[in-house]
């Protein structure tokens, strides 16, 4: 019994430890990224392999989501005879939240886990000591660029996945089931508004670039320097940062969408 | 992969983010940089029913201007209600307000009846004449309450006869 309740002490105390150094190196981070931004080609480099390498992905899943909204959303809406209403509730869902979310969710596990195990592998391979010995700051030099990088591509990645979404939809609602194209466009517009909606999907994926990338480089700095350490730290990464996602989605719809209508 | 190519592909990348960015905006959220002046005019109300801001005020089904605020007079115990009114629009001082459902179950919308009056409304008039929402509830009632008097009044002849 007492060494049950030793255990359960220590594992609180680590994970609380952990949370600790996280929010220390988060901090750290931010305040030694004065060179991920003064030599932005650093930050380029992995904008290129955060972002456009997610690309692919990012485009055809959201094609394919907003695809499958159109037709289940015209079975849905036909039933009460108000199929033109297709547009708002394919803009409205992804721009809010399927958007933001399965983005994030995707860029989670493309982006967030090959940081993880790029970083935990040069701890491993004992560069980032190395880059120590050389006085060169790992954190200035390796993890600030990754973070800023993956904070630049998520609201990017998240617009084009909407976008891609909308266009979708467009596809199977009004070129394959034969919607009217004006009422798609024109009941969208007048019911999507683009601060209410589209600004608050922009800010939703900035926090979620933010929270992953975050976990990302923090998982990758503090893995352990083994094989198993580093594939640990990279299944961590994925499975924090999807419930990070979900629950910051929660707290976010809750400030935002609700305040309006209380009114 | 060379260094150019790389720059390349990430300001690709970007640039299509932002259009994507400026999709959303311009053609789902429909964003206009209109500067269009608008004056506030007010109107009290018995009941609203869920008129919310932003509602949209419409004349002869044209939208003319927004909903800006909805409040309650502590003293009248009515909504008062403020529109915002595009200054392209002018109307008589004894204009009506209505408040209107579009659909049977639509959105709640304010319709504006042009008066006859020559003096046009300017910033900070209060419209005299208002009509307050149509509740369902109060309008089923009313109905079931008139049948119900009918059936009575029919029942009361009879015994009469």
């Amino acid at each position: 019994m007492a060494e049950l309740l030793g255990r359960l002490g220590h594992t609180v105390t680590s994970k609380i430890w952990r949370l600790g150094f996280a929010a220390r190196f988060f901090a750290y981070t931010l305040l030694h990224s004065g060179t991920a931004l003064r030599r932005f080609g650093l930050t380029v480099r992995e904008i290129y392999f955060a972002g456009v390498m997610s690309l692919v992905i990012i485009l055809v899943s959201g094609m394919f989501v907003g695809m499958v909204l159109g037709l289940q959303g015209y079975e849905t809406l036909q039933r009460y005879g108000s199929s033109e209403a297709l547009g708002i509730l394919v803009a409205l869902s992804l721009v809010r939240e399927l958007g933001p979310v399965v983005a994030g969710l995707l860029f989670a596990s493309r982006a967030g886990s090959a940081i993880t195990a790029e970083i935990g592998l040069m701890k491993a391979t004992e560069q980032i000591a190395a880059m120590e010995m050389m006085a060169v700051d790992p954190i200035a030099r390796v993890v600030a660029p990754r973070f800023w990088a993956g904070v630049i591509s998520m609201p990017l990645l998240a617009a084009l996945f909407s976008a891609m979404g909308i266009f979708g939809g467009y596809l199977v609602g009004v070129q394959l089931i034969g919607v009217d194209e004006g009422a798609f466009w024109s009941q969208m517009q007048a019911s999507v508004d683009w601060r209410e909606d589209v600004l608050n999907g922009v800010i939703k994926s900035v926090v979620f670039g933010v929270a992953v990338t975050w976990i990302a480089v923090f998982e990758g700095y503090d893995a352990a320097p083994t094989a198993e350490g580093v594939s640990g730290a990279t299944t961590r990464t994925v499975v924090t940062s999807s419930l990070a996602i979900l629950a910051l989605d929660f707290v976010l719809t809750a400030l935002m969408f609700t305040g309006g209508n209380a009114r | 992969m060379k260094r150019s190519t790389i720059d390349i592909w990430v300001g690709v990348f970007v640039a299509a983010g932002f259009a994507g960015l400026l999709f959303l905006a311009l053609r789902v959220g429909n964003l206009t940089f209109s500067t269009t002046q608008a004056y506030q005019v007010q109107a009290k109300f018995a009941n609203i029913g869920g008129l919310k801001v932003r509602a949209p005020i419409k004349s002869a089904g044209v939208v003319v201007g927004r909903v800006s605020d909805v409040r309650f007079d502590n003293e009248s115990y009515e909504a008062i209600v403020t529109f915002n009114i595009d200054t392209h629009y002018q109307f008589p001082r004894d204009t009506s307000a209505k408040i209107l459902t579009s659909g049977l179950l639509g959105e709640q919308y304010v319709g504006l009846e042009a008066g006859g009056d020559g003096v046009m409304l300017k910033s900070g008039d209060r419209l005299r004449l208002t009509q307050s929402a149509v509740v369902l509830e109060n309008l089923i009632s009313q109905f079931l309450f008139n049948k119900a008097a009918e059936g009575k009044s029919d029942k009361d002849g009879k015994d009469g006869k």
